[in-house]
């Protein structure tokens, strides 16, 4: 893949193809972890990292071991595997070599290890046959745009705290409605011609 | 039903592989931790007040164990505490000295307002609306918030001014915190004489809006046979390396604001009727 093409495949997964708004994946953490903003970057940073090594350990996964036995409707039972695998691998070596960044991320990569958004970039990057660069790009662009997502819901649900929300719609249901709201306003976005 | 193998096989292959991967990696990248600081965690009070310097009884917990912080920084925990984590690290125990919180002002119904106060019950609140309603700008309100702040009732309020239960108060220094006018400080708990005013204002001015407050009339510094007691900025201050207690300068203080453990606390009963009393008239006087 050249550049542009790779520059264009990002831009395509941050803002038009938006994992949580257009594509509906990572909901759970969508909603879960939008309360504050620094959980919001500390849960995004997480997925950046482990969206960005689970597509290249699933790239090599489905080339290599999948492919070579001809077993590639079994990708998603594998995926999970490698993903859960993955995690629980870098969590332990955070832990060992990087505490400071372990203290960061920690409570949330287990948190990813089972998260559809990450088995859904997997599964994207299969479908779309990237190449192993093409699949790495891909992976941490959707998580960008994940993240993009989370930070301004969270933003957004910062402020909805001070506003005067009427009483059956406070807490999730004015979240929900802010959440269609903001993915109404990615929706936008899909008449970009980047791909 | 040779895909069917070749698929278990596979998946069951990468499980195992996976799974003999993380085994060895746990040994590998397996972070020692020490017994020690699970000890040491249970060992704490549990209050997080930070009053040892640290944001919470965990963290000062791996900070004595990491950092070699020393074991008797924990106020609420003193004595009993220090020796459990000396027990703990095997070190011998130095034993903290134990400070209580004091309330450095006596105003309360003996200083004169500039107002009434009818706004919400709180001190910072209060605060806000022209410096408070006391004309003293360092008095206490006496509307609790160190009480509310104190997770350990040591506080309570007497006559519109907030005063320590020294036996329960575990020197935690959230109520310093709470206090807008920056009243209270910690002070050693075997103490016995206090000076009960922070009002930096000159004689003059103090006398007519306090029935109490420290003038700076430096009788106490010459009473005082320690070198121990010293006025600046119309203020009296002690120096408790000196003080032995004698308590010399809360009996000569013509104030009476030099609190005396052994004496009494404060002015005695009928003086501080007498004294209201008198307040009571001069507030009429100025209306």
């Amino acid at each position: 893949m050249t550049v542009s093409q790779l520059f264009a495949l990002s831009l395509g997964a941050i803002l038009v193809e938006n994992f949580v708004l257009v594509r509906f994946l990572g909901i759970c953490p969508f909603l879960g972890v939008s309360k504050k903003t620094d959980t919001a970057l500390g849960m995004g940073f997480s997925v950046i990292f482990v969206m960005g090594t689970a597509s290249a350990a699933t790239y090599l996964v489905n080339e290599h071991i999948l492919k070579r036995f001809d077993i590639e409707y079994m990708h998603t039972v594998a995926f999970i595997l490698v993903i859960a695998a993955l995690v629980q691998l870098v969590e332990m070596f955070l832990k060992k070599s990087a505490p400071s960044l372990h203290k960061a991320l920690g409570i949330y990569l287990p948190l990813m290890s089972t998260n559809c958004a990450v088995l859904g970039v997997a599964i994207l990057n299969t479908q779309n046959e990237f190449d192993l660069i093409g699949s790495v790009v891909y992976g941490v662009s959707a998580a960008i745009g994940f993240t993009l997502a989370l930070l301004l819901f969270a933003s957004v649900r910062e402020k909805l705290e001070f506003s005067d929300v009427p009483a059956a719609f406070q807490g999730f249901p004015i979240a929900l409605v802010t959440a269609a709201l903001i993915s109404m306003a990615f929706m936008g976005f899909s008449g970009l011609k980047v791909m | 039903m040779n895909e069917i193998l070749t698929a278990v096989l596979t998946i069951g292959g990468l499980g195992l592989l996976f799974g003999v991967v993380l085994a060895v990696s746990s040994k590998l990248f397996a972070v020692v931790r020490d017994e020690r600081l699970e000890l040491l965690v249970d060992a704490m009070p549990g209050a997080n007040c930070a009053a040892c310097g640290y944001s919470g009884c965990s963290l000062y917990a791996s900070a004595i164990l990491n950092e070699g912080a020393a074991i008797n920084l924990c106020p609420v925990g003193g004595d009993s505490a220090a020796e459990t984590f000396a027990a703990i690290m095997g070190v011998d125990a130095a034993k903290p000295k134990r400070v209580t919180a004091l309330v450095r002002c006596m105003g309360g119904v003996r200083a004169k307002k500039k107002f009434v106060y009818a706004g919400i019950n709180d001190c910072v609140a209060a605060a806000r609306i022209g410096g408070g309603p006391l004309e003293c700008s360092h008095g206490c309100f006496g509307l609790g918030t160190c009480a509310a702040a104190c997770r350990f009732g040591a506080i309570s309020i007497v006559d519109e001014v907030a005063v320590v239960d020294s036996e329960k108060c575990t020197g935690c220094t959230l109520c310093i915190e709470a206090c807008p006018n920056n009243i209270i400080a910690m002070s050693p708990y075997e103490a016995d004489v206090q000076i009960c005013c922070v009002s930096t204002d000159k004689g003059g001015l103090l006398r007519k809006i306090c029935e109490i407050g420290c003038v700076g009339c430096r009788m106490c510094e010459k009473v005082c046979k320690h070198d121990a007691i010293h006025v600046e900025n119309n203020l009296a201050s002690i120096d408790y390396s000196k003080c032995n207690n004698c308590g010399d300068c809360a009996e000569k203080c013509p104030r009476k604001l030099i609190s005396d453990a052994n004496f009494d606390k404060g002015p005695k009963a009928d003086d501080s009727e007498q004294i209201t009393a008198n307040s009571d008239n001069d507030m009429d006087g100025n209306e």
